[in-house]
């Protein structure tokens, strides 16, 4: 018997790059050619202006903690008390996450927090882009 | 044109609370056959319909209505103000005369309710749902420490709202709970979705309510005392609360509320009674801001004044709210039927000389929004 999963991610002809580029360690993000905004999450199109002419690129995986919530129910996947969070990337677009690598309390989150792409491996199919805190040694490598 | 349409008819279901024994669709019947009751109309009389949370052909069908105008619109709990808006428009253009919106929700005792999964599929499925949300309180909520941040407020000033909903519902015989709690007993509550305790978060019943509008013309024939359209609004934004434009403001209550406003031509200073859809205790904070009532920032000082308890100069949530009344899901239209009873001066925690009430929907995690602004004379 295998413990309970997490819901996963079914990908769309529209989303594939996103999660084929979580499987190669790379978090993908989307902007206009032409308005140069970066979007998320995927479709092939600027929602800003419309236009189709949009390109793929790598992000830095740098973020910051914008906000979250600390779940005390149970839920199937998931050890509670566990932070559902909403992290804004470095290039502008949020998404929503968990933070890793990090007690999961009021005190060791803090909002504006930085943060960094962890990714975790689900299924052979599935890597999920985590955040962890950034570490010291990761802002003098860059 | 404003005060064009009157809602003649507005009752909820005769329980509320815990209904093992309706179906959901039963509950939308027993709202629509009260509702009728209180308009002095028949089944007959009906030819447009609007309903949420069951299709109206099914509606429609079950009650034995022929409508000639249907509106589905499914936005969430703010969907009836939206039928409201919409059946007032479809009867000023002639589609229909006398429309009949219905509601029902066996929220609590799920009884002929059918589920809602989402796809994985989706772009919720595939950007939220792995990340462990566990519908409302872990969705709607995340927002407001953003929100906190910003403003500086803390947990106390989200407990103080449900504290004075408990005030307002303690003069109500059927609110879920009347006992008067404290801002302890809110923070000692049990931890749902940190910063949110449990008595933060609304009720989970059963019940349904239904409304009929007419033409302010034919309103003059029927028995009861008109409450008129004077404005209303509409705006959608993101089915991901992680995607909301701004997490301190939501930009749908904004743009409806701006929308109702400027269609009734009425000032601020002119409501005298407000309802605001408070599935969570952060969303009158929020609703006061967006609608303009006070500026960003200053609606938990505004609560903390007592300007929205008994006897304050802006009574909120009179019903006791989606905290202590009830909230079966799609709370928006028990909202409606305490703004059209303050107006016909029926309501348990009567507001003295309640002219005008606007009434704040929301839908989804701060998704969708409707604005109803209704009176009780013509203006």
């Amino acid at each position: 018997m295998t413990a309970p999963k997490r819901p996963l991610p079914q990908p769309t002809p529209e989303t594939a790059h996103f999660w084929n580029g979580t499987l190669e360690g790379e978090l993908r993000l989307q902007r206009c050619t032409s308005c140069e905004e970066s979007y998320f999450p995927p479709r092939p199109f600027c929602p800003s202006c419309g236009t189709r002419d949009v390109e793929v690129y790598p992000a830095s995986g740098r973020a910051r903690l914008y906000s979250y919530v600390i779940n005390h129910r149970a839920m199937p996947g998931f050890e509670s008390p566990y932070a559902i969070a909403v992290v804004e990337l470095e290039e502008g677009p949020r998404m929503m996450t968990n933070i890793v690598e990090c007690p999961q309390t009021p005190e060791a989150l803090v909002l504006d927090m930085e943060l960094e792409v962890a990714f975790q491996t689900m299924s052979d199919e599935i890597t999920l882009p985590l955040f962890k805190p950034r570490s010291p040694a990761a802002e003098t490598s860059e | 044109m404003r005060c064009a349409v009157a809602i003649v008819g507005a009752a909820e279901t005769t329980e509320l609370g815990k209904i093992p024994d309706l179906s959901q669709i039963q509950l939308h019947a027993d709202a629509a056959l009260n509702t009728l009751a209180d308009a002095g109309l028949g089944l007959r009389d009906i030819d447009g319909l609007a309903t949420a949370g069951e299709s109206p052909t099914a509606v429609a069908h079950y009650l034995g209505i022929v409508p000639s105008w249907v509106d589905g619109t499914a936005v969430g709990g703010c969907s009836f103000m939206l039928h409201v808006r919409h059946a007032a428009a479809a009867i000023e253009a002639g589609l229909c005369t006398t429309v009949l919106i219905t509601h029902g929700e066996s929220g609590r005792s799920q009884v002929g309710r059918a589920g809602h999964s989402m796809s994985s599929a989706s772009l919720v499925g595939q950007f939220e749902m792995p990340y462990g949300p566990m519908g409302p309180p872990t969705m709607f909520t995340l927002p407001v420490l953003r929100y906190m941040k910003e403003y500086g407020i803390g947990e106390a000033d989200l407990a103080r709202v449900a504290v004075i909903q408990r005030e307002w519902a303690a003069m109500n015989p059927r609110a879920s709970y009347r006992d008067p709690i404290s801002i302890e007993d809110v923070l000692e509550s049990r931890m749902i979705a940190y910063p949110f305790r449990k008595l933060m978060c609304c009720l989970v019943t059963d019940g349904g309510g239904a409304l009929i509008l007419t033409s302010a013309e034919r309103a003059k024939d029927l028995s009861t005392s008109p409450v008129y359209v004077v404005g209303s609004g509409e705006a959608v934004e993101t089915p991901m609360v992680s995607q909301m434009e701004d997490f301190t403001s939501s930009r749908a209550f904004r743009l409806a509320g701006q929308a109702a406003f400027a269609s009734s031509g009425i000032a601020h200073a002119d409501v005298d009674h407000l309802m605001i859809y408070d599935a969570f205790a952060h969303l009158p904070l929020y609703g006061l801001e967006d609608l303009g009532f006070v500026k960003r920032g200053e609606a938990a000082a505004f609560v903390r004044d007592r300007n929205t308890a008994p006897g304050g100069a802006l009574p909120l949530n009179t019903n006791g709210g989606g905290l202590s009344y009830m909230h079966s899901g799609m709370y928006g239209m028990y909202a409606l039927q305490e703004s059209v009873r303050q107006l016909r001066g029926r309501a348990a925690a009567q507001v003295k000389e309640a002219s005008i009430s606007l009434c704040l929907g929301v839908g989804g995690m701060f998704g969708a929004s409707g604005v109803v602004i209704l009176s009780n004379e013509i203006l």
